[in-house]
C-alpha cells in the first residue's frame, strides 16, 4: 500500500468509499483495542475445531500439529472461543497494557 | 415535431421512464404519486417495459431494494410523496453516500399533521440535507422531460448522485396537459444504457456502505459535498444537450419578463406558472417593473447563477411552500438570503410562506405580495417572514 488509509486526502479514495480489494482488512491490526486475550493450553487441546468455528474474526488459524493458534492481530478479545472450548482450555487473560 | 398528445401528468411521467427503458423499479403506492407507479406495473405485466417491478411493504423498503438494484447496476425509479418519503428517510442519505444514480420522481404534498394529501412542499424541505440532486418541474412536459434528463444526469460518471424530479401533487401530478413525446430512437440516442462503474458483481467483488471511522468519515462527506457541488455542470451540459436534440432548453434559475425589473418574485413549482401571470397584469396594466425568477434546481443550489440574476434588482420576494418552524425565514428564502448576505448591492430579501397543504395561490395573491415586498423595502421592515393567504 502506497499511503496508510488516515494518511489520504478526500480526493486519495475510491468512489464512495468502496472496498475494491477483498480480504484487504487483513492488513490492518484490528485487534487494537482488545483489553483480554485468549491463551490456549495445548496440552488439554483434544482438536476438536470448535473455537475455529466460533470465531467470528478468522482470528484463529489451524496450526501443523492440528491444535489452533491465535491471530493476535485480529483477536478483539471477545472470548467466544472461550466459552465455546469444550475442555476449557482456553483463558482470557487480562491484557496488561 | 411530435404531435401533441394529451395525456395525465403522471401516465407522462411514466412514459418518460419507459422511454429510459428502466431496469428496476421499486416503489409503494402513496397518495398523489400512485397513478405513476400504477401505469409502469401496467406496462411490465403487459410486457411493454421489460424491467423488474418489485412490490414492497413499505417506502422504507422500496428504497431499500432500489440501493440493491442499483448498486448491481440497474436503471432503478421510484416515486413517492410526503409520509412515503418520511418513511425512506434512513435510506435516503445512504444513497448518495454510495454514489447510486437512482431517479425518484416526488409528487410533493404536505407532511402530517394535520394529516393532508394535498400540495406543499414540506416534505421536499424535510429531506434537504440529505445529499440528492432535486428538480422542479412546473407542467407536464416539463415533467417528461425531466425525467429524461434525470436519468442522463444521474448516471453520468461525473456525478453519480440520485435525483428528486419534484412536481407538484394534484395541481401537477393529476393534471391532464398537453405532451410532446419522444420516439423511442430519439430517447435511445440521447441516453445510451446505464453503464456502471462499479457494482456489485461476484466476480469482482466490491464491498460498499463500510464503517466510516473517525479518521476517514470526514473524508467521505467531503467527496461527497464536492461531487453534488460539481454536479452543476453536467446538469447545464444535458439541459444543453437536450435542447440542442430536442428544442426545449432548460436553466437552473428559470427568468420570466426580468427585463429592467426593480422587483422580483422568486417561486419553485407548479406555482409559478400563476406567478407568470401575475407578472403580465403587473406588467401589461399597470406599468410596473417586476418580474419572476423560478428556481428549477433545488440542489446543488445554483448560488452563482442567483447572485448574477438579481444584480441591481431592488425587492427579491421569495414565496416558500413550507414552514421552517421558529427558523428565520422560508426554507428557499433563508437560502437565499444566505447566497446573498456577503454580496455588494443584494436586494431587500421579503421571505412569505403560502400555499400551505395545498391552498391556492391566486393571481391576486402574488400581486399583493409584489406590493407588499415593495412597501416593506420602502420602510425597510426587518421581518423573518410572513404568512399569506391565511386567515388572521
Ligand atoms: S477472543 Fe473472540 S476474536 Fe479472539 S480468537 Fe477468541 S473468538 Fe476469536
Ligand atoms: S475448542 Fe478448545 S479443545 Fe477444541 S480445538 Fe479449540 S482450543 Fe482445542
Amino acid at each position: 500500500m502506497a499511503k496508510n488509509f488516515n494518511e489520504m486526502t478526500w480526493k486519495e479514495y475510491s468512489l464512495a468509499f468502496m472496498v475494491t480489494r477483498p480480504g484487504c482488512s487483513a492488513e490492518y491490526r484490528t485487534g487494537d483495542w482488545r483489553s483480554q486475550k485468549p491463551v490456549v493450553d495445548k496440552s488439554k487441546c483434544i482438536k476438536c475445531g470448535i473455537c475455529y468455528l466460533s470465531c467470528p474474526d478468522g482470528a484463529i488459524n489451524l496450526a501443523a500439529d492440528g491444535t489452533y493458534d491465535f491471530d493476535y492481530d485480529h483477536c478483539k478479545g471477545c472470548g467466544i472461543c472461550a466459552t465455546e472450548c469444550w475442555t476449557g482450555c482456553i483463558s482470557m487473560v487480562e491484557e496488561d497494557k | 415535431m411530435a404531435k401533441k398528445t394529451g395525456i395525465e401528468v403522471s401516465l407522462g411521467i411514466s412514459e418518460a421512464v419507459k422511454l429510459a427503458d428502466v431496469d428496476a423499479i421499486a416503489a409503494y403506492p402513496i397518495t398523489p404519486q400512485t397513478h405513476i407507479v400504477e401505469h409502469l406495473s401496467e406496462l411490465v405485466a403487459d410486457g411493454e417495459l421489460n424491467a423488474e417491478f418489485i412490490p414492497v411493504e413499505s417506502e422504507h423498503s422500496a428504497m431499500s431494494v432500489c440501493a440493491g438494484t442499483a448498486a448491481a447496476g440497474a436503471r432503478t425509479y421510484t416515486a413517492t410523496s410526503s409520509q412515503g418519503l418520511a418513511l425512506m428517510n434512513e435510506i435516503l442519505f445512504i444513497i448518495p453516500a454510495l454514489r447510486l444514480p437512482i431517479v425518484m420522481t416526488l409528487a410533493n404534498r404536505a407532511l402530517s399533521g394535520p394529516i393532508s394529501i394535498w400540495n406543499d412542499h414540506s416534505d421536499l424541505m424535510s429531506v434537504r440535507d440529505t445529499g440528492w440532486i432535486a428538480i422542479f418541474a412546473e407542467n407536464g412536459q416539463e415533467a417528461f422531460d425531466l425525467t429524461l434528463q434525470s436519468f442522463k444526469i444521474a448516471e453520468d460518471h461525473r456525478v453519480l448522485l440520485p435525483i428528486s424530479v419534484n412536481i407538484d401533487g394534484f395541481t401537477l401530478s393529476h393534471v391532464i396537459e398537453p405532451h410532446e413525446f419522444l420516439s423511442q430512437e430519439e430517447v435511445n440516442e440521447f441516453l445510451p444504457p446505464y453503464q456502471p462503474l462499479v457494482q456489485l458483481n461476484p466476480d469482482k467483488p466490491v464491498s460498499m456502505g463500510m464503517v466510516g471511522i473517525p479518521e476517514i468519515f470526514f473524508e467521505a462527506k467531503k467527496a461527497q459535498d464536492v461531487a453534488l457541488i460539481e454536479s452543476k455542470a453536467v446538469i447545464k451540459e444535458v439541459f444543453k444537450d437536450f435542447g440542442d436534440r430536442f428544442g426545449r432548453y432548460y436553466n437552473v434559475i428559470e427568468s420570466y419578463r426580468t427585463e429592467d425589473a426593480e422587483t422580483l418574485l422568486l417561486t419553485m413549482g407548479s406555482i409559478s406558472e400563476t406567478a407568470m401571470e401575475a407578472i403580465d397584469v403587473m406588467r401589461d396594466e399597470q406599468g410596473r417593473r417586476v418580474g419572476l425568477l423560478r428556481l428549477r434546481l433545488w440542489r446543488p443550489f445554483p448560488v452563482d447563477e442567483l447572485r448574477e440574476m438579481v444584480k441591481g434588482v431592488k425587492t427579491l420576494a421569495v414565496i416558500d411552500r413550507a414552514v421552517s418552524f421558529g427558523g428565520t425565514g422560508g426554507p428557499v428564502a433563508g437560502e437565499i438570503r444566505s447566497a446573498l448576505y456577503s454580496t455588494a448591492d443584494r436586494p431587500y430579501v421579503a421571505s412569505f410562506i403560502a400555499g400551505l397543504g395545498g391552498r391556492d395561490v391566486t393571481v391576486k395573491d402574488f400581486m399583493d405580495m409584489a406590493a407588499l415586498a415593495e412597501k416593506m423595502e420602502a420602510e425597510g421592515e426587518i421581518h423573518e417572514y410572513k404568512m399569506i393567504g391565511v386567515r388572521e
